[in-house]
């Protein structure tokens, strides 16, 4: 390369360099902190996303910021609103919306949907995900990565027991059924594989709302003011969890970690398991033996709660910078891109119509357990969410682990967690 | 700098920098200066804040903080989980300190001598120093993983029941307190290592000559010879009691039922999971008494009792 050439090709480089801010000149950027709670190469279809976002929207510029699980998240996005720069929009539990109007940090939905078309996107999701999104005639949060409890079964294991393969529990009596046949003991009595598990670390108070549902029971009024943890059938939903192991000897003692058990599946050492569907996919690349996927079983009746992120608009932005983060949001949530955003993770897609897609229809065409979550939703409801959400959570988790863990009656359990969570909510009402 | 080279014409500045003692006292505070300064804005300024902080009631936007006196401190003596933390933390100090420290003293005396593959023994001890908690947590998550887990499996050879260690209330604690000795052993192993190494060699001669037994020796020459290193490594085994919870995280959150809530494990469940950060500085207050009590314990009772060279 002569001097001359190489002058010219540094001339191009910097013109470039200079051409692309004088393009965005006027461009609004906004700050998008997400989390990653599943597996799979989330980041690069974040990426991806917001690339593509940008080439139809030329003045606006998307800054996705992985920030961790999501408690991270919003401790990062939280710790930013308190100290002035909050990021623009960020994806957020959907159960801490009372936190997050409580702490003033975001503005609802309502203030930007002002043609036709914007009303029709508000109507477009699933009712099963707006419970966890409203609250005082408002919407606060738009959903994105969603999820629900689902049952997966080791048809191999239901075969070597006896029983159909193709034919998942309905009923609790059933799950208790199966669960026996499916309990293997070695010749000292010890167990080689449990019937079935529900996991109870961390955050037991999800799963044992499915649980409580099946048995009729709601667990916080929707104002998030008062929680009804000891009502009879949240009790009897309790004892049933405790029956499984203490008086059926189907379900390990003690408490059950979240992160293993799909391991646990894999390993066969459970035939059952419950969890969330944001792990279809992981059970669909590491399940070596053909597996189900099924809607939770009836206590008096179906039940199971929702569960993930929503996408949250923070109140300190700038209006501009708002209504960027809006028509972003409107953009990611269209029926083709929530299809591939199922497609690729496992979460179920937010609207009905997004099953209509061609990919979506050629996805469940050969993977049906994809629609077994969107067929249950029918019968979700919303997840626990109060004001002071994490620690009124933490009163019913730490009765749950009690009982579970034999150290408290179930009954006794849930008498302690409603006191706490009494003390803690009385100033709300 | 040696002041006797500067040349400066100022009389003033002369008198100053030839003046030996204000010199040094000069050139002393501009040494402490950087770190006094990132001390002060890091440590001592965040404390006094928190100490003052935890007399106020926590922000929120329709409820701005106002002064509620000791509001705070009487809701830590009727929180039954702050009780429940202390006491699991005072099991945990107990059962990682004396522990993590006669193992570091004995792998210490063991790779000290001459044996073979000294380097691999030495090294194998002071891996799990380098590796991050939160790695080894994961590590240990799947030894303690009921059924297919590396502890039940060994376990099951000897024909041992079954066990769930850390879903239940009465191993759980056990079980993380095991993965703290683990850890820091090997750390305190290399304090020791190299204060026996500073042990004249004649000790060991002339202990020959008298006829002195392994154990005397270790007894009536190492030991208090050492001393001042254990001193050194009970203060840091206290500190770490008290500040290790990133394994917590990763492989109980607490649980279950708080079987395994530390002290600084509450404090930021309550800080930046409830949002609570007032009763969260009152509690970092009762956290940095009962610390400074320890120290102040350990410096003016222990201290007077070490033997130093």
């Amino acid at each position: 390369m002569d001097r001359r050439q190489f002058l010219a090709g540094t001339a191009a480089l910097a013109g470039g360099a200079l051409a692309r801010p004088a393009l965005a000149q006027g461009a609004t950027e906004v700050s998008f902190f997400y989390p990653i709670a599943v597996g799979g190469p989330i980041t690069k279809l974040i990426d991806a996303y917001a690339a593509d976002f940008e080439k139809e929207n030329p003045s606006i510029r998307i800054k996705p910021i992985y920030a961790g699980t999501y408690q991270e998240t919003i401790v990062k996005a939280l710790t930013a609103h308190k100290a002035g720069t909050p990021p623009v929009t960020s994806v957020l539990l959907s159960t801490d919306m009372f936190t997050l109007i409580d702490e003033d940090a975001i503005v609802p939905f309502d203030d930007f949907v002002k043609t036709e078309d914007d009303k029709k996107w508000l109507q477009s999701f699933f009712p099963g995900f707006m419970l966890n999104s409203q609250t005082g005639g408002k919407t606060w949060g738009a959903p994105f990565q969603r999820s629900t409890v689902v049952l997966y079964w080791n048809k191999e294991l239901f075969k070597e027991a006896g029983l159909d393969p193709e034919k998942p529990p309905q009923t609790w009596d059933e799950q208790v059924a199966f669960a026996e046949k499916l309990t293997k003991r070695d010749a000292s009595g010890n167990v080689t594989q449990w019937g079935i598990q529900i996991p109870s670390s961390g955050f037991p108070y999800w799963l044992f709302q499915g649980l409580a549902t099946q048995a009729g029971a709601i667990l916080a009024n929707p104002e998030g003011t008062q929680t009804f943890y000891d009502k009879p059938e949240v009790i009897e939903a309790l004892q049933y969890w405790v029956d499984l192991s203490r008086k059926h000897k189907v379900h390990p003692p003690g408490i059950v970690e979240w992160g293993t058990t799909p391991k646990d599946f894999f390993e066969r050492k459970v035939a059952m398991m419950w969890t969330t569907t944001g792990n279809l996919t992981n059970v669909r690349n590491n399940a070596k033996f053909p597996f189900g996927v099924a809607m939770l079983p009836a206590g008096k009746r179906r039940g199971s709660p929702t569960g993930g992120g929503n996408f949250y608009i923070s109140k300190k932005a700038s209006p501009a910078e708002q209504q960027a983060a809006f028509q972003f949001i409107k953009w990611i949530t269209t029926p083709e891109r929530a299809a591939q955003w199922s497609i690729d993770t496992g979460y179920v897609a937010v609207r009905p119509d997004a099953y209509d897609t061609p990919a979506m229809k050629k996805y469940v065409g050969e993977f049906p357990q994809a629609a077994v979550a969107r067929d249950q939703l029918e019968f979700a409801v919303a997840e626990l969410s109060t004001h002071e959400n994490q620690r009124v959570t933490k009163a019913l988790n730490d009765g749950l682990q009690a009982a579970l863990t034999g150290a408290k009656q179930p009954a006794q359990a849930m008498k302690d967690a409603q006191a706490e969570a009494e003390r803690i909510l009385k100033p709300y009402r | 700098m040696d002041a006797r080279l500067v040349i400066s014409p100022q009389p003033l500045l002369r008198r100053v920098m030839t003046h030996p003692r204000l010199t040094a006292t000069i050139h002393g505070w501009l040494l402490l200066l950087p770190a006094m300064a990132l001390l002060a804005l890091f440590t001592h300024w965040p404390a006094v804040a928190t100490f003052i902080d935890s007399f106020y009631s926590t922000p929120r936007p329709r409820r701005p903080s106002r002064f509620v006196g000791l509001d705070n401190y009487q809701q830590i003596l009727a929180d039954p989980v702050f009780w429940q933390s202390l006491w699991n933390n005072l099991l945990f100090a107990l059962g990682t300190i004396p522990v993590s420290i006669a193992l570091a003293l004995l792998m210490a005396v063991w790779v000290n001598d001459r044996i073979v593959g000294r380097t691999a023994v030495r090294m194998a001890y002071f891996t799990p120093t380098v590796l991050p908690m939160i790695a080894v947590a994961n590590i240990w998550l799947f030894f303690y993983t009921p059924q297919y887990g590396l502890l039940e499996q060994i376990t099951a050879l000897f024909g041992a029941e079954p066990r769930n260690w850390l879903g239940s209330k009465d191993t759980a604690l056990f079980a993380v307190t095991l993965v703290a000795i683990w850890k820091e052993a090997g750390f305190f192993m290399i304090f020791y290592l190299a204060a026996l190494q500073s042990i004249s060699p004649s000790l060991a001669e002339a202990a020959a000559l008298e006829g002195a037994s392994r154990w005397t020796f270790f007894r009536r020459v190492q030991f208090p010879l050492l001393m001042p290193t254990t001193l050194f490594v009970l203060v840091n085994a206290v500190i770490n009691a008290f500040r290790m919870v990133d394994h917590i995280v990763v492989m109980t959150r607490g649980g279950p039922d708080n079987a395994t809530s530390l002290l600084l494990f509450y404090i930021y469940q309550v800080g930046f999971n409830f949002w609570d950060t007032t009763y969260a500085a009152a509690l970092t207050t009762v956290l940095l008494v009962l610390l400074a009590l320890v120290a102040l314990l350990q410096y003016g009772w222990l201290e007077r009792r070490i033997h130093y060279r």
